[in-house]
């Protein structure tokens, strides 16, 4: 298991996640929790992923969405999820 | 599992309130590259360094990249140069050759910065100690990323007041070399008491005797974070104010922990310690100034401004301690002048003096940090404001530095530019009074009584 949080901030629209999760589907990430929630009017999605079985290396997976966010007008970040873990939790 | 709430807190932290990892600093001893002979000695340094540091760069940008995580600078200390240079520099000016060497290896390997063109005089100079320092001067002003410190004291020696009377010299001499630029010679140029071995943040770090062959220091920054979390908890008592600081204090110091383990197994260099900090930049958000406004004062010098930042250092210790495995380095608040709006500012509003700098900087790190004074300031007035500062350093058993950039050329209403990080500062006016008979002593201040505390 090689967790990563995904976040997509942005205005919202038809077919974010859809398109997200199509592109990680098509690398072999398996998307293990989604969760959603509007700050001051913007769309904020998080979502855990597991990176374990990808094809592709984070690098290269961060790359690609920061391309396609910028394709669909949201901004997508790849982050591990160690962070979030050192951070928050004791 | 991590949940959407404490995603979007990181990730503002970064993105709105400047969180940032402010240093990886790969201490590097060269006490393995002495040689009598100059030229196979700048070679050894250079081969040494090239090759210990060749990944620090990338490494951090890997870093940045995994967590979305700016680390601002990549930084090299290395072992103070007046104990490595000793057996071949025989003249101030072979010591310059080393900073060259210094130079051009921190060049190559694309760091910011390279500390330890240092001497540790606390008690004396050896002849290598007085021909690097009097190498400062030329050194600074011919290289670019070399940084240089010098300890003049501790609270177990006293205070070596021969090296303090030189020491203020030369800060007028690098100012005068380096004139038009802002004398920004002198940005590179700190003088110590009890200075720490491990210390990650420039211009005084350096790699001490004591340390490992080599070491990864990590400096975490965040002084906007700590404004932040505080805007809500405006009138709030002393006991949620200090529960807020420490709190913050130990999320960004994780991230800091993290960020220094992660470097360290990338490098295959052992980790060493977290440096606690809080250190500004220009930034308009990341100011140690903001957060003592938001603690309650109109302005940073106001009455009370001691009282609120002892309790703002010692908060975010206590935060940080918890959050790390090993803390180290200068570890307090950092109250520099150019390097934070809000300083600047209220210097500008002549809310805030040097004779209260002074006091403030018996209760935080570092001391009196990137100060902008008359360009016809007196060398002896020079060694008078370093040795007030050592002698609170001694007697309070803490770090303290001084690092004074007479602006060659301006006067008090000026200012001076710096750029980057280094920022801008008003030039603040110096106590005219003469200390010249007591810097023209000769010898040295004995070490303090342990007991007897008053």
């Amino acid at each position: 298991m090689d967790k990563v949080i995904i976040t997509v901030v942005g205005k919202d629209a038809v077919g974010i996640i859809a398109k997200v999760c199509t592109y990680l589907s098509e690398v072999g990430v398996n998307v293990l929790d989604i969760s959603q929630t509007i700050v001051s009017g913007y769309f904020n999605m998080m979502m855990i992923a597991d990176f374990g079985k990808t094809s592709k290396s984070f690098s290269e997976v961060s790359t690609d969405l920061d391309a396609l966010g910028e394709q669909i007008g949201v901004a997508v970040k790849c982050q591990k999820e160690e962070i979030f873990e050192r951070m928050h939790r004791l | 599992m991590i949940n959407i709430g404490e995603v979007i807190e990181t990730n503002d932290m970064v993105e709105k309130e400047n969180l940032d990892v402010r240093t990886i600093t790969l201490g590097i001893s060269l006490l393995d590259c002495i040689d009598s002979d100059l030229g196979e000695m700048r070679k050894k340094i250079f081969n040494k360094i090239t090759s210990l540091a060749r990944n620090l760069v990338t490494v951090g940008q890997d870093i940045e990249r995994n967590y979305c995580i700016p680390i601002v600078n990549k930084r090299i200390s290395v072992t103070p140069i007046a104990l490595v240079g000793a057996a071949a520099c025989h003249r101030p000016e072979d010591f310059v050759e080393i900073a060259r060497t210094l130079d051009e290896a921190a060049s190559q390997v694309g760091v910011n910065f390279i500390g330890g063109y240092s001497a540790l005089v606390s008690k004396g100079m050896t002849a290598a100690d007085e021909n690097l320092i009097r190498s400062i001067p030329e050194a600074l002003s011919e290289t670019n990323l070399v940084c240089s410190s010098v300890n003049v004291g501790s609270t177990r020696t006293g205070i070596d007041m021969d090296a303090v009377r030189l020491m203020g010299q030369m800060v007028k001499k690098t100012a005068e070399r380096t004139a038009d630029s802002g004398s920004l010679g002198c940005a590179k140029l700190v003088v110590f008491c009890n200075a720490p071995d491990d210390n990650p943040f420039m211009a005084g770090a350096f790699h001490g005797v004591t340390e490992a062959d080599a070491i990864i220091n990590v400096g975490v920054s965040g002084p906007g974070v700590v404004k932040t979390a505080l805007e809500k908890v405006r009138g709030e008592s002393f006991e949620v104010l200090c529960e807020t600081i420490k709190k913050t204090a130990f999320k960004v110091t994780r991230v800091g922990q993290l960020v220094a383990k992660e470097a360290s197994r990338k490098l295959g260099v052992p980790f060493g310690i977290i440096d606690l900090s809080l250190a500004p930049t220009p930034a308009v958000g990341d100011s140690v100034a903001d957060i003592l406004c938001e603690i309650g004062l109109e302005r940073a010098g106001a009455p009370g401004t001691t009282a609120a930042l002892a309790l703002l250092n010692d908060q975010v210790k206590k935060g940080g301690i918890m959050a790390s495995s090993y803390v180290g380095g200068l570890s307090g608040a950092f109250i520099p002048v150019s390097e934070d709006q809000g300083m600047i500012d209220a210097v500008t509003d002549g809310a805030l003096t040097l004779e209260k700098l002074e006091a403030m900087t018996c209760v935080c790190s570092v001391g009196l940090d990137m100060i902008a004074i008359p360009g016809d300031t007196s060398a002896a007035t020079i060694s008078g404001i370093i040795a007030d500062e050592m002698a609170i350093g001694m007697i309070n058993q803490k770090t303290t530095a001084v690092r004074l950039i007479p602006a060659i050329g301006k006067g008090v209403g000026d200012t001076v530019e710096f750029g980057g990080l280094l920022g801008h500062a008003p030039i603040m006016p110096v106590n005219r009074f003469s200390c010249e008979d007591f810097i023209g002593r000769t010898g040295r201040i004995p070490a303090p009584v342990h007991s007897f505390k008053n």
